[in-house]
Parts: C-alpha cells; structure tokens; sequence
C-alpha cells in the first residue's frame, strides 16, 4: 500500500473528517491530566492547548495545537491556526516545565500560524522567533510530534526539539499546497501537482533530516483506529523519552543545535569569480 | 563629413542610444523624482520619507566606513535540496543579472570606527527570500560576531521563505534563531535594522530577534502577506498597516531611523554597549 500512496492521498487523508485530533488522543496516551489556560499577557488562544500530565506516570508538560472535530469546534479553535497569544502562552508553560525539570512534549497540526489583521499588530513574527529562541535553549527534553498538517512557521514554532516523529500520513512544508501552488503557478487548484514536486510527507522529512522518526497509523489511516494509532504515538513518546532523560541536558542541547545547524545545502565557488556586494 | 564631424555623430549617437535612467515612483506617495535627485537624497523619497530599497552594495557603501567592509563566505552558492524544477537555472540567471552569489552579503566592517560583523540581505536577489545559504550565512555570521567578540549588524530584507528549497527552507529559520540565541549567551550585541520588506519567515525569526530593533521609515514590516490577510478578512487593509510606524506603535521595533542618521546611530549603540561586549 505504502509503495502507491501519493502525497496527494496522505493530504486527503489527513483531512478525513473523522481524523482523530489531539483531543482525541490525549486521553488515550496520558493521565493527571490538567489543562492550563492563557498567556498571563493578553488572552487564552483556543487554537493551543497547554497542559500537565502523566506519561507513564512521568510528570510532562503538553503543548498541542488544536484542529476542532466539526464546524462549531473549529470556529473555536480558529481552525488550529494560532494568534501571538498562542504561542506566547506555548512558551509560558515551556518555562514553567523547565523550571520543574519536566520534559516537554509538543503536538504539531497547523495549516499555519494565523495571517490576520490582530495577529500582526500582537506580533505573529516576534511571537514565532521567540519560540525558535527559546526552544532551542530550553533545559529540558522537548519531544515533538506531528499529528497532521506540520504548516510552516506555525508549526516549527512547536517544532524546535530533541526528537520529531511524524504520523505515517502527516506532512511537513514551508507552506499549504494550495498556498504554493497560487505563488508559483498563480492557481491555487492546483494542489494536487504542488504535492507532486514540494517533498512533504514524513519520509521527505526524515530524509531531508528534519524528521527522526515515522509512526505508523492504523491501516488506511489514523481514523480507523484511533486507539491503535494512540498506541503507537505512547510507544514512541515513552521510548523517546527514556532516551533523552537519561542524557546529560547540556550534551542534549548542543545536539539539538546541532541537528538545525546542519539542514541546509550549498556549495563554495571560487570567490574570485564573484564580487558580491 | 570631416573625421571630427564623424566623430561627433557617433558619440552623439552612443549618448542618445544610452537609455535614460526612469524615474523613480514613490510605492508609498505615488509621486516621481528623478532619479539624480533620487541618489542625492540616499535613495529616499523626498517627498513622503520612504526608504527605498537598496543593493547590498549599495547599502553597505553608505553604511561602512570606506575601504572597511572585508566580505566573508563571499563564494557560497545554492544548490538544488529538493530537485525544483529550473531552480539552478533561475539562480545562476540572478547571479549574473545582480552580480551576487546569494541574496545576503556578510563580512566584517567599521561604521564609525567601530568594528562590527554586517550583513546584508538584497531584495534584488529571489526577493531575498530565505534558502539555504543565506541561512548558513546568517549563522556563520554570529558565530563570526561570537568568535571575535564583536557586535554584528543585521540589514534585514526578507520575502520570507525561499519556497524552491521547500521543508530545507523552513529549517532555516530554526537555525538562524538558534545562532542568534547562542551568540546572544556570550553576551554580544545584535542590532537588528530592517528595511523594505521585512517579512514572513525572517520576521519570524532572526529579524525579530535582535538586541535593538532599527526600522528605517515607511518601509514594509510584517508576517503575512498583505493579500493575504485581505483574502482573509474579505476587505482593505489601511494604507500604514505593516509599516515601520505600525511596528513601532505596537511595541515590535525600539526605533525609527532615517537613513542619514544610520551611521552615526548604529556606531553610537556600538559604543553604548562595549563594555558589555568586550
């Protein structure tokens, strides 16, 4: 099945309208949990969750963007795309889970962060680097995984981390396909061949060393089985976390840098035969 | 027809033949000057303040102290992540058209004698959009400004995302965040200058990032994209919406500087801060 799914199909698949959200799956993957609301700074943003919990009886913090099951759901939570406030309050908890020497595990399902007239006057820009910022230097463990759509600078603002594993069906991209295909070919329906040629699903990702990990979701797609789906992300989290906790913090934050570092590929001309500048 | 008269007709020739430079339109105002005036006065417009937008050459000619600027990374160039079409094509077509390797310049200058790591990005090349390699620059740039124990300077001119280099360039802005944060555990000075138009996934990273954010007047600042913002809420935004002003207004920039007091207030702000730096 694997060797003829498009990324055409994981898309259409990830916007299967019974696709479990993470309101689905945290219960099924964590106890104790409490939600926390708000950024101490302006509002609460629906579009993040931001928790405490158990995982395996471990204390961790939980940031999660939201996608909302129906209509009314979805208005709530602005469709999972985050205002400043979001993820000022990502970062809230972030610090708040450092301070207690608890792991951070992020959920990542965002078509973006939010493109609107508040959103730039509360500083969607500074809100996002922050996040960048701040992640990269956080003394404790961050695991980050993507549910379904991992859309741009909304989604890499919860995707700075030790360890990133993708569902089978999710994708990764510096912009929605519909977004791409109205900038490069001025025709938004053309979704289908944007797929084609941006390398977004989780095995671009993991060859493009952005990703570490796929999980697997149940045959023909999270929404068949939630539970075994459920089953798999726990398995990761917990043996990802066994990992990153056993080892030193500060060895962990020099190969988180590390790993961001080095994505990236150029080559050197002879500098003779350019004067730039 | 003498030698001399021959002479004239072809030279008077060459001289017709040259084009003549256009004049400048004002984006913001919408009034024209003539170019000439348009130099005499940096490059601003003389009639609404709007700074335009500059080379790198340009902009580092009016910034470093003359003969200062030693460019480093001079040779690095793109090359092609994740097989988009045409993509070597378009950028080896750039570099001649511009005379650049990549959309960011980065080296290490004086502005008033104060020593410094510059760079900066050139909105002429791919809009300056954000691959690989102006990522790597940006970060070998701080770790330069780390490793010398020098401030670094930051011109900041962004369309966002270089979408030819897909996932590869959104990683970037992970990087040239994590570089700005390391750098900034040394403890050195970064000043942030940015300049027409700062947006998308620059904004959201390193842009946003520095010590002392500088915008130049009435340039363009933002995240999203104008069009789509109006796309999404379905009317016009205001003429000043995502200005320098309208940063300023809303906390994201320290201050605004008109391009003649560039020098002079980045060196001051050097030396505000050397002790710190040193």
């Amino acid at each position: 099945m694997d060797e003829i799914i498009t990324p055409y199909d994981r898309l259409s698949l990830i916007r299967h309208r019974d696709r479990p959200t993470v309101r689905d799956y945290i219960p099924m993957i964590f106890t104790d949990v409490y939600e926390l609301h708000g950024d101490r700074l302006y509002s609460d943003d629906k579009a993040i969750f931001g928790g405490i919990g158990r995982l395996d009886g471990l204390p961790v913090t939980i940031i999660a963007e939201v996608k909302g099951r129906d209509l009314s759901e979805n208005k709530e939570v602005n469709f999972a795309m985050p205002h400043p406030e979001g993820y000022r309050k990502a970062l809230r908890l972030a610090h708040q889970a450092e301070k207690f020497h608890r792991p951070v595990i992020n959920f990542i399902d965002t078509p973006g962060a939010y493109c609107g007239v508040e959103a730039e006057e509360r500083g969607q820009g500074e809100a996002i680097a922050r996040c960048l910022y701040e992640f990269m230097q956080l003394k404790v463990p961050v695991i980050s995984v993507v549910l379904g759509e991992g859309g741009s600078g909304g989604a890499l603002a919860l995707g700075v981390c030790d360890e990133l594993a993708m569902l089978e069906n999710s994708i990764y991209s510096v912009i929605s396909p519909r977004g791409f295909a109205s900038l490069i070919w001025k025709d938004a329906s053309k979704e289908r061949e944007a797929c084609n040629i941006m390398h977004i699903t989780a095995e671009d990702a993991v060859r493009l060393g952005v990703a570490e990990q796929i999980i697997m979701e149940a045959e023909g797609g999270a929404h068949t089985d939630p539970e075994i789906t459920a089953e798999n992300i726990h398995r990761f989290l917990s043996n990802s976390l066994n990992d990153k906790m056993a080892k030193d913090i500060d060895e962990l934050l020099v190969s988180r840098y590390n790993k961001f570092r080095s994505i990236g590929e150029f080559t050197l001309m002879d500098s003779s035969e350019n004067q730039g500048g | 027809m003498t030698m001399e008269e021959l002479f004239r007709q072809v030279t008077q020739k060459f001289y017709d033949d040259q084009p003549k430079e256009p004049d400048f339109k004002c984006p913001r105002c919408q009034k024209s000057t003539s170019a000439k005036t348009m130099q005499e006065n940096m490059q601003v417009c003389p009639f609404c303040g709007y700074s335009s937008r500059l080379t790198a050459r340009d902009r580092l000619r009016m910034t470093c102290d003359k003969d200062s600027f030693t460019e480093t990374e001079a040779g690095m160039t793109s090359v092609n992540p994740i097989d988009f079409p045409d993509y070597e094509d378009k950028i080896a077509e750039l570099r001649d058209k511009t005379g650049l390797a990549e959309a960011v310049v980065t080296g290490i200058c004086t502005i008033h004698n104060e020593k410094c790591v510059i760079a900066v990005m050139d909105s002429h090349f791919m809009m300056a959009s954000m691959g690989s390699v102006v990522g790597e620059k940006i970060a070998r740039a701080f770790e330069l400004a780390g490793k010398e124990k020098l401030p670094i300077v930051i011109f900041t001119a962004s369309g966002g995302a270089r979408m030819q280099e897909g996932l590869v360039s959104l990683m970037q802005m992970a990087k040239t965040s994590g570089a700005a944060a390391k750098y900034s555990e040394q403890g050195g000075l970064y000043i942030t200058v940015m300049t027409d138009p700062t947006t998308g996934g620059v904004t959201a990273s390193f842009a946003s990032l520095g010590d002392v954010i500088i915008a130049e007047p009435k340039v363009l600042i933002g995240f999203a994209g104008r069009r789509v913002i109006e796309g999404t809420i379905k009317q016009q935004l205001p003429e000043d919406f995502q200005s320098a002003e309208f940063m300023l207004e809303n906390g994201f920039v320290d201050m605004i500087v008109e391009r003649r007091n560039m020098r002079r207030t980045i060196a001051h702000l050097i030396r505000l801060h050397r002790e710190e730096v040193r």
